[in-house]
């Protein structure tokens, strides 16, 4: 037996493990740097986007396929205007879908008359940085960059709660 | 060991976040989710639901990730204590399935990992790794990968590794190899007079090879050498300007004779084509794909989800509502077909007669797939390579017809409506979604959908949808009735009735409810009743699940 089996270094190193886990945790998050492509074609660092932005910024996931996560959105759209006006939030709804739906999201996005920055994630990587299980989920960042607030799911009426968060990070 | 591994590691790690703290500096970021789904089966004889002897299936998730500065590493520990119905019946145990570490520097254009990742080069029909965790699928590479950007507006991935195959407490990988190296040019960014030019252009190629062991093949009297190593590549090309985009992509395979292609020694080869215009109000999408015998794996002899190197999701659309997307719905004949698809997305401007006071939304979609046009061989050449494709065109065999038109309107404040209208022909020997008819079922779907704000917060949505056939199981019947108290809490109710089975034993109602609880990130909801056998559809794949009876229990929460 090594030294490395004993039982008091495992129990150790596990409490060790998971103090640095929760510790780690509670920190403010960031959103992480990943390389996406927008609908004009150029490549956007996600980091970047929502540090250089001044106010707040709204990362939406969604995918064509998604009904909710079209609801959301198009509601969003008559609120848009005003959100921006009183606390100049910036909305980016990144579209999962892959291969099969991908070509669809503009055509789609034109025609609903989006005014968003609209990206692609068609192989869920930034997504997947993002810790996002399913969609729609949506992500309020801070004019720092950090992930303020978050909801998984839309159900009408939801813009409610948002608008309220929106307005704290204006004051 | 590899616990005691991951341990001492941790410790290292919680020593090391310590010092880093006490010098006052950024300790990193962890962040993470979980992913937890019960389910109970009890019998139902008359809609053939499973029972294991278990009683329950249960699978849970929990990704953690570790972020500090331009260093970044993660893992996911998975349970199939056992497996729910309809995953992959052989995933079981407690593990780590998932584990990487990456350092990426943006402005040196270096991006490493080491361990699992994901990856995917151009439309992914040459290299696709991806997961679609809710229908078990997750073919993510294990090795090695390098992505490096010398200069703005040149790319190169280059990566080795093994595919994940399967899970029995731990990773299991297919023991054979994957080579790949893809580069991408992007004109406007790496010429700088060409940055501002309206007309955008991008180029690509990529290549890829799998080495497994070989061995002979006899077929008849032939005595056949199994090639070891298996090349794969592609050439694509993306152009934009202003409303117009458009994407070619050709790619090619030497021979590969494997399971999918019945041990045939002919090369591979595909061609995918698609042209978009978009502007506000209106927007068109034009694809056309013909895939010949391009299935790629990282074992020759496995079939269905295993171990998939290229991705070759079907023309049709993914649906959304019931009847539209769980019974007939498509998926790509691996083997080969012609393809294409048209889409026009229009809104009728507001405040006009037709369009209304909030505008009119309408969609109309086309797909068709159909077999290769193709000449079988016989003889020698027949044992060896199958059959001669004549054109990139289509065959004659009917695989799929897909019509679709939606108009979706708001009439006020509180009331929405939208219908939608498929028909479907859809070739039941090329995709077997049934064991009841083979053949062409011809199937006309009508969805009335309907949404009204009852009170502040609180809005109450419903769909009426019928299907109507006279082949396979007959008519059907869906009603779906969903309420919601914003932002917190959901419940609904759908039943789908087979109303017009030929035999009238079987006209069974699946009744499921759910009730769930929504916090932020944190998820919950508890459903029971009857789940039909079915193809369970996310994104651009699709699994088979038997019919259950039962509770459920879903969990999901980021943190």
């Amino acid at each position: 037996m090594s030294y490395i089996d004993h039982p008091a270094w495992r129990g150790i190193a596990a409490f060790a493990f998971f103090t640095a886990v929760l510790s780690l945790a509670q920190a403010q998050q960031t959103v992480p740097s990943v390389e996406l492509v927008d609908l004009d074609g150029k490549t956007v660092d996600t980091e970047v986007l929502a540090d250089e932005h001044d106010g707040p910024t709204l990362f939406c996931f969604w995918a064509t396929w998604c009904s909710p996560c079209k609801r959301e959105l198009n509601n969003y759209l008559e609120l848009y205007p005003d959100w921006q006006d009183e606390t100049g939030v910036e909305l980016v709804a990144v579209s999962i879908d892959d291969q099969r739906s991908k070509n669809r999201v503009a055509p789609y996005v034109n025609s609903a008359m989006w005014d968003y920055t609209v990206l692609l994630d068609p192989n869920q990587d930034f997504a997947r940085a993002m810790g996002v299980v399913n969609v729609p989920h949506t992500f309020l960042v801070n004019a720092e960059g950090q992930i303020v607030w978050q909801h998984n799911n839309y159900a009408d009426g939801d813009e409610e709660e948002l608008y309220e968060e929106l307005l704290k990070l204006a004051e | 060991m590899k616990l005691r591994v991951a341990l001492l590691i941790g410790a290292c790690w919680a020593s090391a976040t310590g010092i880093w703290a006490q010098d006052d500096e950024d300790t990193g970021r962890i962040s993470g989710n979980v992913q937890i789904l019960w389910q109970s089966y009890a019998e139902d004889s008359l809609i053939g639901a499973v029972v294991p002897p278990e009683k329950t299936g249960y699978n849970a998730y929990a990704n953690l990730l570790y972020q500090r500065g331009n260093f970044s590493a993660g893992m996911r520990y998975e349970s199939y204590l056992n497996a729910v119905i309809g995953f992959p019946g052989r995933f079981k145990g407690t593990g780590l399935g998932y584990r990487y570490a990456r350092y990426t520097d943006r402005d040196a254009g270096v991006d490493v990992t080491i361990g699992n990742f994901f990856e995917q080069f151009g439309s992914g029909i040459v290299l696709r790794s991806y997961e679609a965790r809710a229908l078990g699928i997750d073919n993510a590479l294990d090795g090695f990968r390098l992505i490096l950007t010398p200069v703005r507006g040149l790319q190169v991935k280059a990566l080795y590794g093994r595919m994940r195959l399967d899970f029995d407490s731990r990773l299991i990988n297919s023991p054979n190899l994957i080579r790949a190296i893809d580069g991408e040019l992007d004109l406007n960014e790496l010429v700088p007079r060409w940055s501002d030019k309206d007309l955008r252009v991008k180029l690509g190629a990529s290549f890829v090879s799998r080495y497994q062991p070989g061995g002979t093949l006899v077929k008849d009297t032939l005595v056949l050498q199994l090639p070891q190593n298996v090349g794969a590549w592609s050439y694509r090309l993306g152009l934009q300007r202003g409303g117009w985009m458009g994407d070619l992509e050709y790619c090619g395979k030497i021979n590969d004779p494997s399971a999918d292609n019945g041990y045939t020694y002919r090369g591979g080869e595909a061609l995918l084509a698609s042209l978009g215009y978009s502007t506000r109000g209106l927007g068109i999408s034009l694809n056309a794909k013909t895939v010949d015998n391009m299935s790629f794996r990282a074992d020759r002899d496995l079939l269905l989800f295993d171990v998939p190197v290229s991705f070759i999701p079907a023309i049709t659309q993914q649906h959304t509502y019931n009847l539209a997307a769980t019974l007939y719905p498509y998926a790509t004949v691996i083997s080969g077909e012609s393809s294409a698809s048209a889409e026009v997305f229009y809104q009728i401007p507001k405040d006009t007669r037709l369009g209304g006071h909030y505008g009119t939304k309408i969609a109309i979609g086309y797909a068709a797939a159909n077999a290769l046009d193709t000449t079988r061989l016989s003889g020698r050449e027949g044992l060896i390579d199958g059959y001669t494709r004549n054109s990139w065109g289509f065959g004659r065999t009917k695989f799929v017809r897909d019509l679709n038109v939606s108009i979706e309107r708001k009439l006020n404040k509180n009331w929405k409506l939208k219908y939608t209208y498929f028909n479907f022909q859809f070739n039941t020997l090329a995709t077997p979604v049934t064991t009841t008819y083979k053949g062409i079922v011809y199937a006309d779907i009508h969805v009335l959908e309907t949404q009204v704000k009852t009170a502040r917060r609180q809005s109450l949505r419903t769909e009426l949808q019928a299907l109507f056939t006279d082949e396979d199981k007959g008519d059907w019947a869906t009603v779906l009735a969903e309420y919601t108290w914003s932002p917190h809490w959901f419940a609904s109710v759908i039943d789908q009735y087979n109303f017009g089975n030929p035999d009238p034993d079987l006209r069974v109602h699946y009744l499921f409810g759910t009730v769930g609880y929504i916090n932020g990130a944190h998820r919950m909801s508890l459903g029971y009743g009857k789940r039909r056998e079915g193809i369970f559809c996310i994104g651009g794949v699709c699994r088979a699940v038997p019919a259950s009876n039962g509770f459920e229990v879903s969990f999901s929460t980021r943190f």
